[in-house]
């Protein structure tokens, strides 16, 4: 089997010596128009093609020589002054060969020589040479000698319009002709399948589709039939084709043919056929790969639709999307082996084909995600990964049709195709969706389709049974929960009415994220509350009254229940953070008592929970600094919260922070408001309590590591005083500032403190600024000037 | 010497001659020394007319015991050589005894003549008719000379010809049937028919139709069957399988046949066959033998 192909080579070699030989000899003869010897050589030289060693391929190149050969011999034919005999003679004349591949060579050649005399009808020259082939049953042999009357013929049907027309019925002729040809030569063609030993199946599959373009061929030359309307599509030629197909029983064959159907035959015939079409392929082989042959059709069809509106009706007049989906059923339950992959790639090539032609019809999307669903309910699970992503694609189509993931919303179907992926697959898809959301911009508005949304994406919403958790990224875990937190920004409606629903359920679907996912969803929702919040408040007067059930309390309540649900996180950070931001949103509202609440449950987190000292400092200045600019407070819940948080910072840990966090107290007792609280007194004792903690920590440092510490603290204070002194504090003095200066510049030039270069540039741009206050002149320059420097 | 060379020739030369020789159809006849000849063609109840010259070479006389023409019909078995069976023979007398010293034509007829049977030519048999024209002489050896001529016979296109039709096969193997669309063919004539496979179990490589003489001569112990192939014609390339059906289309003209010859003058018969063979992929050979008459149809030849 090692030389296979050097002795095939060799064969080849052979046979195309031997047609070159007689060939010469032939074109002797008829140079010298002897016809007898013509036909002779003619003959030797076809029975070179008898040969049964050579592989489709080495033989096509064997035919290619001798069909040359045939095309000088039926020149001579055709000139019977050469010859002298009429054509009708030589008719008969070259069927007395003995052999019978010679013959029917010559007898095609003649044969179309005759045809084209006129003495005798077409029709009945092509019926006596179709039939007549039939004497070859080699399918190597056969499948070229039919090629070859095909080729000859080509261009002598009797079709419509065709000098070679008939009387009556002529196209019927012509289609005969060709449809014999074609079913002789596919069952050939199948018949190589089964001729051999078994085991170079391979071998042969790979030779006999190098032939399949040979029987196709005849395919296309009826679709080339000017006479094949319509109707003799409908009536004769697709209900002839299809029979062959499907009683051939051979799987490669019928799935190159109906391809070749659909490829060949126009559009159109196709959308009025369908029904046949369709028909025939639950009829199909079980091995057929029906779904690539349909997905094409499809495809197709739905190419056919987008070329043009005109058409579309003609679609909708054949039913055409039923029509598919009827099929599709029948085929994917005949095939009861076909994997799920097929099925699912079959029901992406409906969806294709009724977004393209009926954009309109969610109907039938839903449809055919409902037939996917059932199907994919038969199997108990779905672990082709392959078919996984024909799910994906399945769902991500209507997205990417409609741009808008509200109306996928709609499709019932939706989720249950879901429900069937596996985790990794449907967090995927709910990313998809998001992604869609976001790259689309499209807000959803109503509590239903939050709803489905939420439903939709609740892979990523909660933890799903047998998920393994150690296996999560944790970057892709950030990723996704931050992609949910934005999608709760997407959930909008502009009537506070349905927001306050939308809240709710977005509520009712993240508090059951668990621990992980809270802090990401959590803040999306309060802030999306307080949105709503303020949304009330810009239409307030029509609403309030109207409704009961939608009272800013209400929402408060709402709020509270959300940041409690980060206990179980626990959070402390982030929840105290959004109660202070409620807290600044109960202000806005002008609700005391609500501003309050929100206040204390901050600084019973600020004690309970929160432990972390770095944590302490950046809570107790968001604290102060929230309360700085709440005006809802009566005088005792103020003085309440002031001494609370100033009591706070008193005890931070370290001093440097102690002492920030008191010189930022003072702004507690001098809002820069026109009727804030401005209480001189207190600020100084902050500021001057600061300054001992200064102090302090400045001795503190020396004791520890024998330097000063940080001077930039005194800068600091510095500051505050030049802040207050500016907004007209009555307690801070010209004399204290100057004090303080001077305190610094001693300190700085102290031996045992460090040079500090950032404390030095900050003390000197706090001296600088002082210099051009001075120089401002008036009311502020007067001020300053009492400063000495 | 110039004497004795004229010692041995015969002193007249002889013609003989058909009255519308010139317009008369002529065919070829091979003769025993292997030329082929074109001579006259006659059929049967046709007379035969024409005459006979006699020349005696330059003024000699010739001294005879009478002239005679014979037509004779002779079968002429090679395997028993020099015997011959005339199965016709008329004799004309042209001349009383006298003396021949110039150029004289005698002119001569065979009216309504019978010959039932038609030249041949086989492997072992010959059936021929000749004129023979006969110069009786005392003491030397008669001057004789022949004449031939070819008999064919026509005859009208059967009025019963059924078709062939036969199912044959091999159990379990190969079941087919064949068809013959007629039983008698004249000479010219082509065979139509078809073969159909009802079951094919052996992988067949090819099938051909034989034309098959059957020339037997001789009777009872001393038969002699000789068998031609006179045409091999492949019907068929590859393996069939079931279902399938092959046409035959045979033009008999390229072919050298007779028509069927049964038991001349109980001396020889000669029938033709259909013989069809399928041939395996293991060159075995699978046959059906069918007889099938041939006759020669006026129009056609």
């Amino acid at each position: 089997m090692l030389n296979g192909t050097e002795d095939e080579e060799k064969w080849l070699a052979e046979g195309i010596a031997g047609i070159q030989h007689n060939a010469f000899y032939m074109h002797r003869a008829l140079d010298s128009n002897n016809l007898r010897e013509a036909l002779k050589y003619s003959a030797q030289m076809l029975s070179e093609l008898r040969t049964s060693k050579l592989s489709p391929r080495k033989y096509y190149e064997l035919y290619m020589r001798a069909f040359d050969e045939l095309k000088r011999l039926e020149l001579f034919f055709k000139d019977d002054s050469k010859h002298g005999v009429s054509v009708v003679d030589l008719y008969e004349l070259v069927q007395h060969a003995g052999n019978i591949l010679p013959r029917l060579y010559l007898l095609c050649t003649v044969g179309s020589i005759y045809i084209k005399s006129k003495e005798a009808p077409a029709k009945e020259v092509l019926k006596d040479l179709v039939e007549m082939c039939r004497g070859v049953q080699h399918p190597i042999r056969g499948l070229f000698l039919r090629s070859y009357l095909a080729q000859i013929s080509r261009d002598k049907l009797p079709d419509i319009g065709s000098e070679y027309e008939g009387d009556a019925d002529t196209v019927m002729d012509a289609v005969d002709f060709v449809l014999q040809n074609f079913t002789e030569m596919n069952k050939l063609w199948v018949r190589m399948q089964h001729q051999g030993p078994g085991r170079v199946r391979e071998k042969r599959e790979k030779e006999r589709s190098e032939l399949q373009d040979l029987v196709g061929k005849n395919l296309h030359v009826l679709s080339q039939i000017e006479g094949v309307d319509l109707e003799m599509y409908k009536e004769t030629v697709l209900p002839r084709v299809l029979e062959q197909v499907v009683n051939c029983k051979d799987d490669l064959a019928q799935y190159y043919l109906m391809d070749c159907i659909i490829q060949v035959f126009p559009d159109e015939y196709h959308l009025q056929t369908l029904e046949t079409l369709l028909g025939a392929c639950p009829q199909l082989q079980p091995t057929v790969d029906v779904k690539t042959v349909l997905s094409r059709l499809m495809d197709r069809l739905s190419n056919y639709a987008t070329s043009s509106a005109d058409v579309l009706p003609e679609f909708l007049q054949v039913e055409a999307f039923s029509k598919l989906s009827n099929a599709i059923g029948k085929v994917i339950e005949a095939q009861v082996d076909m994997p799920a992959v097929g099925a699912i790639t079959l029901y992406v090539s409906l969806l294709t084909f009724t977004l393209r032609v009926h954009p309109d019809r969610l109907d039938h999307v839903d449809q055919v995600l409902g037939a996917c669903v059932k199907k994919l309910s038969n199997i108990p699970k779905l672990e082709d990964s392959r078919a996984m992503k024909q799910v994906v694609a399945l769902l991500s189509a209507p997205l990417e049709k409609y741009n808008d993931i509200v109306t996928a919303l709609t499709l019932s179907n939706y989720p249950r195709v879901m429900d069937h992926l596996d985790i990794g697959t449907n967090k995927l898809m709910a990313m998809v969706i998001i992604q869609s959301i976001m790259k689309n911009n499209s807000c959803i508005s109503t509590a239903d389709k939050v709803e489905v949304l939420f439903e939709l994406i609740k892979g990523l919403i909660k933890d799903t049974d047998g998920a393994d958790v150690d296996e999560l990224d944790e970057e892709d875990f950030k990723e996704e929960q931050n992609s949910v937190a934005r999608l709760i920004h997407m959930l909008y409606n502009d009537e506070p009415e349905e927001m306050l629903k939308i809240i709710c359920i977005v509520r009712k679907h993240t508090m059951v994220g668990g621990p992980k996912r809270l802090p990401f969803t959590v803040s999306s929702l309060v802030f999306s509350a307080l949105r709503l919040l303020r949304q009330l408040q810009g239409q307030e007067g029509d609403i309030v009254g109207e409704e009961a059930s939608m009272t800013p309390n209400k929402i408060f309540q709402l709020l509270t229940q959300i940041i409690e649900s980060l206990s179980a996180v626990p959070s402390p950070e982030l929840a105290l953070r959004l109660y202070l931001q409620c807290a600044e949103a109960a202000n806005g509202c002008d609700i005391e008592h609500v501003a309050y609440e929100f206040f204390t449950q901050a600084f019973v987190l600020y004690e309970e929970e929160i432990a972390d000292s770095k944590a302490q400092v950046t809570a107790i200045h968001l604290i102060i600094g929230t309360l700085q600019r709440m005006n809802v407070f009566g005088v005792e819940n103020r003085d309440t919260l002031t001494h609370k948080a100033t009591g706070y910072s008193a005890r931070l840990l370290k001093k440097a922070d102690q002492c920030r966090a008191v010189y930022a107290c003072s702004h507690l007792f001098w809002v820069d408001d026109q009727d804030g609280i401005k209480d001189g007194e207190r600020v100084l004792l902050c500021l001057k309590r600061a300054l001992r903690i200064a102090n302090a920590a400045q001795q503190m440092a020396n004791v520890a590591r024998g330097s000063g510490g940080p001077v930039s603290l005194f800068v600091e204070i510095l500051n505050k005083y030049i802040y207050f002194f500016e907004k007209g504090n009555k307690q801070i003095t010209s004399s204290a500032i100057q004090g303080l200066i001077e305190f610094i510049n001693t300190e700085m030039q102290s031996d045992s403190t460090n040079p500090d270069s950032v404390a030095d540039a900050f003390l000197a741009s706090t001296l600088r600024y002082i210099q051009f206050q001075k120089q401002k002149g008036g009311v502020v320059g007067e001020k300053f000037e009492s400063i000495k420097l | 010497m110039n004497y004795l060379v004229g010692a041995f020739k015969p002193p007249c030369n002889i013609f003989i001659s058909f009255t519308d020789g010139r317009s008369r159809k002529q065919v070829p006849l091979k003769k025993e020394n292997g030329k082929t000849v074109m001579v006259a063609l006659f059929q049967s109840q046709e007379n035969i007319v024409g005459e006979v010259v006699i020349e005696p070479i330059h003024g000699k006389k010739v001294e005879h015991n009478g002239v005679k023409i014979e037509l004779l019909g002779q079968i002429e078995l090679y395997f028993d050589r020099g015997n011959f069976y005339d199965f016709t023979s008329l004799v004309r007398e042209l001349d009383v005894p006298g003396e021949l010293y110039e150029r004289k034509t005698y002119p001569f007829e065979f009216s309504t003549v019978e010959m039932p049977y038609e030249s041949y030519n086989g492997v072992n048999v010959r059936l021929r008719y000749i004129l023979k024209v006969t110069i009786s002489r005392n003491y030397v050896s008669n001057i004789v000379e022949y004449e031939d001529f070819v008999v064919r016979n026509y005859t009208p296109p059967p009025s019963i010809n059924n078709s062939i039709k036969m199912e044959v096969g091999i159990e379990d193997c190969l079941h087919i049937e064949f068809e013959y669309s007629k039983s008698k063919y004249h000479l010219k004539d082509v065979i139509i028919g078809k073969i159909y496979f009802l079951l094919v179990r052996i992988k067949l490589k090819n099938m051909e139709l034989e034309i098959r003489r059957r020339e037997s001569t001789g009777s009872g112990p001393n038969t002699y069957v000789e068998t031609e192939t006179l045409a091999k014609f492949e019907l068929m390339d590859g393996a069939p399988v079931r279902g399938e059906s092959i046409p035959i289309r045979l033009f008999l003209s390229p072919y050298e046949l007779t028509p069927t010859y049964r038991n001349i003058n109980n001396k020889f018969s000669v029938k033709y066959y259909l013989n069809l063979v399928l041939v395996d992929e293991e060159d075995r050979r699978y046959f059906k033998q069918q007889e099938i008459t041939m006759y020669r149809n006026l129009e056609a030849s």
